[in-house]
């Protein structure tokens, strides 16, 4: 090793930029109890915030008395939906381009929907006190099934826009009908169906489901009749919407508004939204001038803010006998709950469903999806997700498995014979989007040849052998899965949330002594963007990660910003932040150029310097260089050395992976058990391998705890069934499998540092990994597709009913 | 309601307070003390966010009223590092292995780990899980998680970190 | 979810407990553990008025060897089953069962008293106790009287406890020297209660099964004992035909409720499956 390239690797060591396992900076409070999380927050003189909610699905109110509850000592106030309605508050505006009642007002809608707020000193009186409120109903008939939403008879539950024959996305059908979304060819999918030689079609139904962050959503508001400001804070993935939602709903002006999102617990999509508890507790704090703090509790949450999923997708496959895909034609019918309150970019009322071709080459497609009101809970949010990607993957991944059944193929077989080819990229898919790269063979062969993919399916076979002749009661299945995703809304052309681009920004402003201090649009929620935004910082303008302060979630200092979800932050504002870096170092060189008395264009970048060219004795340090630009600027050059950046992408990321589940079966019980589960993710560019590994292991968690047990399950009157931890699956250490990583590196061409994305694909990926292997091993015995959850006893059953139960 | 007089022991201090009887240590140790690093998660003692150590053994601070707490000694996640500063190893091993992203189960998962080692001072893996069964975690899938028990528990033992790594 | 208000009450003697309980018999409630009743209190499903805390009464505590039997405190708790070294040698399927109840933590404070005494027939250790033919001591207002486990369950959450009553022992006669034992428990994850369990204690001699007692968890609205399904082992090799038939048996006394572990004719199933897997483990585990 020779000196020179030895201090160099030692400088970059020290920088500890892209690419590098750095620990985590969060980890430093969150170990010590340090973190501040919104129900840490205590204010001189806070209130505390409860809800009364409906017992009722369906129900009519006729009258709410709240005397008892505002006679018990220390309750301060009870606001209902008609003390609302004169502050024009009792609805609210949802991103879907619906309003939801904050207050019921004549009607409740859902088991658990929030009909008074009572406010009082402590929460165990408010708590006292939300018992006492007596509201008198008359029941309705519930409508459970969203397949009879649309049915003759079925009750109308949107009184309020019953007569509106056209919603934000268009016609309406039904006053229970919310939109139809349409993309694709018709003509030609038709076509396709009609030549086709082999075709299949099946209902393919993703249960409702909760993204179910560990810290609930909760919110504190204070505001300041003096000074006319309103302060919140609030679990919230973004921040910046909420202000601009705020000042909106209020009147106060967006600049006599902060937000707050403070650390975060989780979001999963769950804290996305505004809720009812927000609005109120900004009201009550309002009503009373004392701030006012609202926690729901675990069953609230489960059962009332942010349902997921609940789409039935009924999907068709065109095909060749050789086992070529033609055409896909996909009918969805999505429930949506009570009120539209999907998160989805303003223009996408199903997301970005038209995904669903996945990592194959469809001639062509035609998509439909009819959303729908039920008697649930409102919500529809991407759970780990892009909007409805994962619904897309399940979707488009089941299907191949059944049209392989069909042909007689492996599935990994036609998975091979159909995936976009590396030289087709960027390629176009037949729904509308422009795939940026992929290079999806090699993924899908190593990830066959490291788990001995010829092995297990011979294995499988002697199982299968030994099943028939009575000697096991055990069965296996190998679970394949190979998805693309689309993530990082995103571009302008094509994304807003209420009219706002879905852009994001950083500022980054370095310090005289060289210390930083960067400011993102977005928020974490458990995804280290504290640590791994420093380290793109530290590898574009050679500061150490270490000297750099990463804040995000206060909308007073922050730059306005789309907030975190759908796995944008790298796409959008990982970028901001290399751009911003690169504004830094344009500077930066023209301070280095005049220190070292060269011309610009002699100096050149390293590692954590400028340098002359072909001197590398001669430079000046990133520290040298800040220094000097707020001591002595160079003539001509404004003091300072910051950036700020909005990054509108080009286009989306396009991750994707290959899982493979290996998964063994007791049929006697219907219990199954992961016995190995590789996963091979390609996000583009690694920021921090050991972060992303986290990712893809509490990703791959959830994947598994929704394929096999998660439900939000609601019985024939509306009743939810099981709204707490004891039905609602999260698994315990010793449920969880193990979790085998590995990837292949596929930059993404458009993006700043060419990484993609990753906190989502292990749930994109992961569910159908999960269903497929719990298909394929009940495939022998003649099952097309088995629903979701694959709880045990789903699983007995669909054996039973296939005559394995003896 | 009348309050009661409780004296107890929280991380190594005596502490006297009134409290209502129906108050849940939990609520006590973040409101009346100020303790808010032990968190809440479920309110069904199902996700062990809130767990502390209670006379030497792990319990679930939200399922216990703080009457119960009558005469106990007390540990919170504030009362792991040491007078000076410096980590707990289980602090250390929870950091060096990533094992937390949110940081919301962390509290409880180190605190039902501080008395898992006590009681089993080199688990092996599936006893580290079923011995934190009792806790949730949402983000992390466990995984490392173990290895940051693992972590702690050489590093406790005296191995060389090397080997903990491992 | 926030319990109601109650007054506290922390006896420091039985005599004191007993008294307590005597003085609300409507009103108050014991606690134990709290780990089935502070649950039900914070969703205001139980609302005392009066709650007398049994953590300070000594004598309700620990395990002692009383003639040809054990008797086990109220308070003991799980954990303290699990253990204690000389339960694990004498019943070692305490400490199974125990094992299988819940998580460490709740361990830790759940007893075997108020798990008993709870009457809800997802709670394992009633079934447990019909299996081994315990004896619960109970005290009230009028002195203390014994009730056996095997006549102490009359419906969910109703139980031969009189109003005011305290549970304060259970004695469990010593089983047999080569016994076999297991606790069968099939539930969807750590921290849910059976979807269907089934306990079972018996002896071997000469290639048959001499004596055996079988009881079931979580498959009717009480534990359930399944005198046939054992009867129809007694005298019979301990094969898999005889295992089928005792769990053909069993199954068929059970009434479950469907809920989120599955329809009651899966749980029925399971009941049996788990009737067949432990008396396969206990055989097993029989010293011939
Ligand atoms: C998440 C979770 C999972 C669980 N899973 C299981 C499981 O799988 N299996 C299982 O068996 N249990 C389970 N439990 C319950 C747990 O075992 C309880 O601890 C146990 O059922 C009750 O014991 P306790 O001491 O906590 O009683 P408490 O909750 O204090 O009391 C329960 C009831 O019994 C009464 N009582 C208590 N002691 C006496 C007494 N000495 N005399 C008269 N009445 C008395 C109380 O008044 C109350 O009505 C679970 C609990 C939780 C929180
Ligand atoms: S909050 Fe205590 S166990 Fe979840
Ligand atoms: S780190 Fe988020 S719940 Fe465990």
């Amino acid at each position: 090793m020779n000196e020179i390239s030895e201090t160099r690797e030692a400088r970059e060591a020290r920088l500890q930029g892209l690419g590098c396992k750095r620990k985590r900076v969060e980890d430093i409070r969150f170990t010590q109890g340090k973190g501040s999380y919104v129900d840490d927050l205590k204010l001189p003189g806070m209130l505390f915030g409860d809800f009364h909610r409906s017992p009722y699905g369906h129900a009519r109110v006729k009258s709410i008395d709240t005397s008892k509850a505002k006679a018990v000592p220390g309750v301060l106030a009870v606001l209902t939906a008609a003390d609302l309605k004169p502050l024009k508050l009792d609805w609210m505006p949802t991103l879907a381009g619906d309003v939801q009642a904050v207050l019921a007002g004549d009607k409740v809608l859902f088991q658990g929907q929030e009909i008074a707020f009572v406010v009082a000193t402590d929460r165990y009186i408010a708590a006292d006190a939300a018992d006492l409120i007596e509201v008198e109903y008359e029941e309705l008939p519930a409508l459970v099934d969203p397949f009879k939403a649309m049915a003759e008879g079925a009750p109308i539950l949107r009184e309020d826009i019953k007569d509106k024959t056209e919603g934000a996305h268009g016609k309406r059908k039904h006053p229970n009908h919310i939109f139809t979304w349409e993309i694709g060819d018709h003509e030609t999918t038709d076509l396709a169906f009609r030549d086709a030689e082999v075709t299949i079609k099946e209902l393919i139904s993703y249960q409702r489901v909760h993204p179910c962050p560990l810290e609930t959503c909760q919110s504190v508001a204070s505001f300041d009749k003096i000074k006319g400001e309103l302060t919140v804070w609030g679990t919230f993935q973004a921040p910046h919407v909420v202000r601009t939602v705020a000042a909106i709903l209020s009147g106060i002006p967006e600049h006599k508004i902060h937000v707050i999102a403070p650390d975060i617990g989780g979001g999963f999509g769950n804290k996305v939204g505004v809720y009812p508890g927000y609005v109120c507790a900004i009201v009550a704090s309002i009503v009373t001038g004392r701030p006012v703090k609202w926690v729901e509790d675990r069953i609230e949450n489960l059962s009332a803010t942010a349902f997921a999923r609940d789409y039935h997708m009924t999907t068709e496959i065109a095909a060749t006998k050789a086992g070529k895909v033609t055409g896909l034609r996909v009918h969805v019918l999505a429930d949506h709950g009570a009120f539209d309150a999907c998160a989805d970019p303003s223009k996408w009322p199903a997301g970005f469903f038209n995904i669903v071709t996945g990592s194959y080459d469809f001639p062509t497609a035609h998509v439909t999806v009819d959303g729908v009101y039920t008697n649930k809970a409102p919500g529809g949010v991407a759970y780990r997700c892009s909007f409805r990607v994962t619904e897309a993957a399940y979707c488009i991944e089941r299907a191949m498995d059944i049209l392989a059944q069909k042909l007689g193929l492996d599935p990994a077989e036609l998975r091979m014979r159909n995936f976009i080819r590396r030289e087709q990229f960027p390629y176009h898919s037949a729904l509308g989007w422009e795939y940026d790269s992929g290079d999806y063979h090699t993924a899908m062969q190593k990830a066959l040849d490291t788990v001995g993919y010829q092995a297990l399916r011979a294995e499988q076979r002697a199982k299968q052998e030994a099943f028939r002749r009575g000697e096991t009661r055990e069965v296996m299945g190998i679970g394949v899965s190979f998805f693309t995703e689309i993530v990082g809304a995103g571009p302008s052309k094509n994304c807003d949330i209420l009219g706002i681009a879905m852009f994001d920004s950083a500022e980054i402003r370095i310090h005289p002594t060289g210390a930083v201090i960067a400011r993102m649009g977005t928020k974490s929620q458990g995804q280290s963007h504290e640590t791994t935004y420093a380290q793109i910082i530290a590898s574009e303008i050679g500061i150490p990660a270490d000297d750099v302060m990463v804040e995000e979630g206060n909308t007073d200092t922050a730059p306005y910003g789309l907030g975190t979800y759908g796995s944008r932050s790298t796409p959008t504002a990982a970028a901001a932040t290399a751009m911003a870096c690169r504004k830094i170092k344009a500077k930066a060189q023209m301070i280095a150029a005049h220190l070292l008395e060269v011309h610009h264009d002699d100096v050149e970048f390293d590692i954590d310097r400028f340098r002359v060219k072909g001197m590398p004795e001669r430079f000046k340090t990133m520290k040298d260089i800040a220094w000097t630009a707020y001591n002595a600027p160079p003539p001509g050059l404004e003091p300072g050395l910051e950036a700020v950046s909005y990054y509108d992408p080009p286009n989306m990321t396009y991750p994707f992976g290959a899982y493979i589940c290996v998964m063994d079966i007791d049929l006697d019980t219907g219990v199954a058990k992961v016995r190995r589960f590789y996963a091979l993710d390609d996000c583009g560019t690694r920021i921090n391998p050991m972060i992303i590994e986290g990712q893809v292991h509490g990703g791959l968690t959830e994947a598994f705890a929704i394929a096999m047990g998660q439900e939000i399950a609601y019985d024939e009157i509306g009743n939810v069934k099981g709204a707490s931890f004891m039905d609602f699956f999260l698994p315990t250490a010793v449920e969880t499998p193990k979790w085998e990583t590995d990837f292949t590196v596929t930059p993404s061409p458009h993006h700043p540092i060419g990484a993609k994305g990753v906190g989502e694909s292990p749930n994109v990926g992961g569910v159908p990994a999960f269903s497929n292997a719990v298909n394929d091993a009940l495939a022998f015995l003649g099952a097309t597709h088995i629903q979701m959850p694959h709880d045990a006893w789903r699983i007995w059953k669909a054996a039973e009913a296939l005559g394995a139960q003896g | 309601m009348a309050k009661t007089a409780i004296a107890l022991t929280v991380n190594g201090e005596a502490v006297e307070a009134l409290v209502e009887p129906r108050t849940l240590l939990v609520h006590f140790l973040r409101e009346q003390l100020n303790l808010t690093g032990t968190h809440i998660g479920c309110d069904t003692t199902h996700c062990g966010a809130c767990t502390v150590d209670f006379d030497g053994r792990s319990v679930k601070s939200c399922t216990l009223f703080a009457v119960q707490a009558e005469g106990a000694e007390i540990r919170t996640i504030e009362g792991m590092a040491g007078a000076d500063g410096t980590l707990h190893p289980l602090q250390e091993g929870f950091r060096e292995m990533h094992g937390l992203q949110c940081g919301f189960c962390t509290p409880g998962m180190i605190m039902r780990a501080y008395r898992l080692l006590q009681e089993n001072p080199r688990p092996t893996e599936d006893e580290i899980r079923t011995g934190m069964a009792g806790n949730l975690c949402r983000c992390t899938g466990y995984q490392n998680i173990v290895r940051a028990i693992q972590f702690a528990a050489a590093k406790i033992a005296g191995d060389s970190l090397q080997e903990a790594a491992e | 979810m926030i319990p109601g208000p109650f007054a506290y009450h922390r006896p420091r003697s039985l005599a004191e407990a007993v008294a307590l309980c005597a003085a609300h018999p409507d009103d108050g409630r014991p606690l134990a553990g709290g780990h089935s009743l502070v649950p039900m209190m914070k969703l205001r499903l139980a609302t005392p008025d009066h709650l007398i805390d049994l953590g300070a009464v000594a004598e309700l505590k620990g395990v002692r060897r009383e003639g040809n039997g054990w008797v086990i405190g109220a308070t003991t708790t799980q954990a303290a089953l699990i253990t204690d070294p000389n339960l694990a040698q004498a019943i070692p399927i305490l400490r199974e069962t125990a094992q299988q109840i819940a998580d460490p933590q709740v361990r830790s404070c759940g007893t075997i008293g108020g798990n008993v005494a709870n009457g809800d027939p997802g709670n394992d250790m009633p079934a447990l106790m019909m299996c081994l033919d315990a004896t619960f001591r109970l005290a009230g207002a009028n002195g203390t009287r014994e009730v056996k486990a095997r006549d102490f369950y009359q419906g969910a959450y109703v139980t031969a406890l009189e109003p005011g009553e305290l549970l304060t022992a259970i004695t469990i006669p010593h089983p047999p020297a080569g016994h076999g034992y297991a606790y069968e428990k099939l539930k969807r994850k750590i921290g849910d209660y059976a979807t269907a369990a089934a306990a079972v204690m018996l002896t071997l001699a000469g290639g048959r099964i001499t004596t055996c007692a079988i009881s079931l968890t979580n498959v009717a609205p009480t534990p359930l004992l399944a005198a046939d399904a054992a009867a129809a082992t007694i005298g019979q090799k301990p094969e898999e035909a005889t295992f089928a038939e005792a769990a053909h048996r069993a199954e068929a006394i059970t009434e479950p409720t469907p809920d989120g572990r599955g329809p009651a004719d899966y749980r029925t199933k399971m009941a049996g499956v788990m009737v067949r897997r432990a008396l396969a483990r206990a055989v097993a585990r029989a010293s011939a």
